[in-house]
């Protein structure tokens, strides 16, 4: 770090200070160290911290974050940095206030449903530590084995079941914070209807603008009697998304309901071998969990509904490793997209369930108009669009057809009354089209929200909401794959 | 003085009357009545409000403008009754657009011809407003399963205290764009902005229903039979308990809900469950016991618990108790008398044994005054600067809700 400048001074101080009151391990500010913690999960917006801490306790992030308010100095919470819009994204003058030291989980308690964890804790190892019980934590995000439960927190992640189970908003009873200004307060608590604003609710979802995690109280589910998957083979999407339609139709509330198309199928194929029923132009993935007596009915409906929507094949899983089998196609495909195509950009927004069959013969207008590959994957259930835009960098041109591909995308979501982020967050990567969903006046009011919650503006400056400096770039791309998915430890929705 | 006022306020909307005794919120009169047609109707309302220095409270159908604390003064009452309609129903995508004049029991009865429902059930919920439901964070026996306000309010349309027009969230379930400022206004009593449209996730109606109910005179009993309920796995979308006063017997009441082919099947087994885990003999009925979801007379509060304090509560709580046992969140009907702080105050320390609170919900102005309604309230300065960010003047139903707010 150099001390040249007077922002630099002002770090080497404040690294001084910090030093002291958490221990010199606890600290960070070696140039090759911090850029380790250049990027989070959307890898190529990169930021060298100012400095790092790794605190080891919630006191220890407030003394960080008074230290931080008495100066000015900005500070981005990360927890294991798998965000997919930049969240974790540090600031160059700023302190990245890392939880990985966090990882206690404090109370596994199944007479209570619930259990206190501090917000490093990996959000698998919490179904890991209730599963014994016969009770588990419901939000199951890709990156499950891996992300932390701050992280799950700041983003209100969802995953895969979240068309029957909800979001971490619906799985969380409260949790411990300190605010911007070093305050360390509990919102909500372990029981429901706590008086007051639901500050808990806002808290959830702001992306690390309003503060630091430093305990969650998160709900834990019972596991079901029943788990039935099936997968079915369609000649094409509109067979598939017929299904889809007509299984919400019966009254069905699917655990999840996954579906791929060719391309996506190619990729899957290409990288893990998932052998998927040949020449199938889409697959959808079934999932219900319940009592078995009504899994059972269910299950039943859910088959004459893909027969009837066109299906030619359907796979019943008779186990859970076949329904893993079943699952390894879908979580291997964003990764499995590098197969086919040197490089990609991940996007992810969401439509209305019935408007599905329109967009997507849009999105494969606007491919056959550009020449510009897109493969689709998506949680079909709930109209979360995870299209794949292919191209590759060394070929002049590609890039920037792609980044417009993929920006169309987003526009036709809006278009359809949708929204521009299903679940990987606004953060970096998408502050500059908040404007296009939401009004001036939507947008201030939100930052009056913000304004109660850190009047000096030091908590994660920059994210979600537009600036000036950062809408002068374009909106990001994926290059090649994040260091933990490489390593075999995440996947990625 | 008053009749320019009139003419400022009729500018802003056509409909505007002074106010007569029956407008009074919890005892305090009002001076006017605005009856808007349009969230832009509202804005212009507002601002005129704001430029005169009016305090106001929104109501829809007034049927719980006695829960919270009586407003500290009032000039312009908002009545959102008109603003009637139901937007935009996709019965495909399970989402609702409505405006927050419309009835509860009219939106639910539109909905069930799609066979679909917002999980939000209770009479206190179906006799009043979608905005009022959101105002007061109103749930019924459904919450067990579904949650209550917070969870399925998927986008809002609020009116500021200046005027301003603002929107958050969307009309799709799946949406993490910006904050999530419907929660704030879950169970805000008016105090942050008038909101004026809602979009709900809605759920499918179930194909057929049971209850199944057993009678205890041992709490304890009671308790052990919800905790059973909660830690199997027949998934019931309500786990209620009534208890008609302290030395009477607990009746406890579990709803399932599914196909009509699995159904019985599914109520057979939660009977055998009642009578092997807490030698309960349990009845299976297709109605639900009278008291379902019926509201406690004022005065009442909410208390809350965790699970494991079930038991002591049910023992030890004054007066009768109603509510969702399964999520830990009940009403206790209080004494309508100088014993309602006594009984509070008693209630309030079984619930702290169990890291819960009591809140006051309602009672007659005399006997909430001096009274601690809400009993700790973490995280208030954070609150109180909200109210300051949103309503800088404390004009929006000043005094209605926590600290003062």
């Amino acid at each position: 770090m150099g001390a040249t400048t007077y922002q630099g001074a002002k770090l080497a101080l404040l690294a001084a200070e910090l030093s002291a009151l958490l221990g010199p391990n606890a600290v960070i500010t070696d140039r090759q160290r911090l850029r380790t913690y250049e990027c989070d999960g959307l890898a190529q917006h990169r930021v060298v911290p100012g400095l790092v801490a790794l605190p080891e306790s919630a006191e220890q992030i407030a003394t960080v974050v008074r230290a931080c308010a008495a100066q000015s100095v900005p500070f981005v919470a990360r927890g294991s940095g798998t965000g997919l819009s930049g969240g974790a994204l540090p600031h160059t003058e700023g302190v990245l206030i890392v939880t990985s030291r966090m990882r206690r989980i404090l109370e596994v308690d199944p007479a209570n449903e619930r259990a206190i964890v501090e917000p490093g804790v990996i959000n698998l190892d919490v179904t890991k530590a209730a599963e014994p019980y016969g009770w588990y934590f419901a939000p199951d995000p890709s990156s499950q084995q891996v992300c932390s439960v701050g992280g799950n927190v700041a983003e209100n992640s969802g995953g895969a079941h979240c068309l029957k189970y909800g979001f971490t908003t619906h799985h969380v009873l409260g949790v411990e914070v300190v605010t911007p200004d070093g305050e360390l307060v509990w919102l909500g608590g372990t029981t429901r209807d706590v008086p007051g604003y639901d500050l808990l609710g806002t808290f959830i979802g702001s992306e690390g603008t309003l503060g630091i995690a430093t305990k969650i109280v998160v709900r834990l589910t019972r596991a079901p009697e029943s788990v039935r998957c099936l997968l079915a083979a369609f000649p094409g999407v509109d067979e598939a998304g017929a299904a889809v339609s007509a299984i919400i139709a019966d009254g069905v509330t699917p655990a999840a309901i996954e579906m791929m198309d060719a391309l996506a199928i190619e990729a899957a194929e290409a990288a893990v071998a998932c052998g998927y029923p040949e020449g199938a132009g889409a697959v959808l993935i079934v999932e219900l969990d319940g009592p078995a007596a009504e899994v059972e009915h269910t299950f039943a409906a859910v088959r004459r509904h893909c027969t009837a929507a066109g299906a030619f094949e359907i796979r019943v899983a008779r186990d859970a490793d076949e329904r893993a089998r079943f699952w390894k196609g879908r979580k291997s495909a964003f990764a499995a997209v590098g197969r086919i195509s040197p490089d990609y950009i991940v996007q992810d927004g969401v439509i209305p369930r019935t408007v599905l069959p329109d967009v997507l013969r849009r999105i494969t207008e606007l491919s056959a108009g550009t020449g510009v590959r897109v493969a689709n994957v998506f949680h079909a259930g709930d109209g979360n669009l995870h299209p794949l835009v292919l191209f590759d960098e060394a070929k002049p041109g590609e890039a920037q057809a792609a980044e417009e591909v993929s920006g169309a995308i987003l526009d036709l979501c809006i278009s359809y009354g949708g929204s521009i982020t299903g679940e990987h967050g606004v953060g970096v990567d998408k502050a500059c089209h908040m404007p296009r969903m939401f009004s001036t006046d939507d947008l201030d009011t939100m930052q009056r929200l913000r304004r109660a919650f850190d009047p000096a503006g030091i908590c994660n400056p920059g994210k979600v909401f537009p600036t000036p400096r950062l809408c002068g770039e374009v909106p990001g791309k994926r290059k090649g794959v994040h260091p933990l998915q490489a390593a075999g430890l995440a996947e990625q929705f | 003085m008053a009749t320019s006022t009139l003419g400022g306020l009729r500018l802003a909307c056509a409909d505007v009357a002074e106010a007569t005794a029956s407008d009074n919120v919890d005892e305090v009169a009002a001076r006017w009545v605005a009856w808007p047609r349009s969230t832009e109707e509202v804005s212009a309302v507002l601002r005129a409000a704001a430029g005169l220095g009016l305090r106001v409270v929104a109501r829809g159908t007034g049927t719980r403008l006695t829960w919270g604390l009586p407003p500290t003064g009032l000039d312009l009452i908002v009545d959102l009754s008109r603003m009637d309609a139901i937007l935009a129903h996709t019965a495909g995508d399970l989402v609702v657009t409505v405006q927050a004049g419309v009835r509860m029991v009219d939106l639910q009865d539109a909905l069930a011809v799609h066979r679909q429902r917002l999980a939000l059930d209770g009479s206190d919920t179906l006799g009043g407003t979608v905005g009022g439901t959101i105002a007061t964070a109103a749930s019924g026996p459904l919450r067990y399963r579904y949650g209550s306000v917070r969870d399925l309010l998927i986008g809002i349309t609020v009116v500021l205290a200046d005027g301003t027009i603002a929107r958050a969230g969307g009309t799709v379930v799946k949406n993490v764009a910006g904050y999530d400022l419907c929660k704030i206004y879950a169970g805000s009593l008016g105090t942050l902005g008038v909101v004026t449209e809602a979009v709900w996730r809605l759920h499918p109606l179930p194909e057929s229903r049971r209850w199944i109910t057993a009678t205890t005179e041992d709490a304890a009993q009671a308790a052990a039979a919800i905790a059973a309920v909660r830690a199997s796995q027949h998934d019931p979308t309500a786990l209620e308990a009534d208890r008609p006063a302290p030395d009477r017997a607990v009746t406890v009441g579990i709803a399932v809900e599914g196909v009509t082919g699995g159904i019985d099947a599914r109520a057979d087994a939660v009977g055998n469950l009642l009578g092997a885990a807490a030698g309960l003999s349990a009845t299976v009925a297709e109605h639900p016991p009278d008291w379902w979801g019926q509201p406690l007379p004022a005065p009442h509060a909410t208390v809350t618990c965790e699970p494991t304090g079930l038991a002591d509560l049910l023992t030890n709580a004054p007066g009768r108790l109603r509510g969702s046992a399964g999520a830990g969140a009940l009403t206790c009907g209080l004494r309508d008398d100088d014993q309602l702080g006594t009984e509070l105050a008693q209630l309030r320390e079984v619930a702290w044994r169990h890291r819960g609170n009591a809140v006051l919900r309602c009672a007659a102005p005399h006997r909430k005054a001096g009274l601690d309604a809400w009993g700790p309230v973490p995280a208030l300065t954070l609150m109180r600067r909200l109210k300051d960010q949103f309503d800088p003047d404390h004009r929006l139903a000043p005094g209605r809700f926590v600290g003062g707010i």
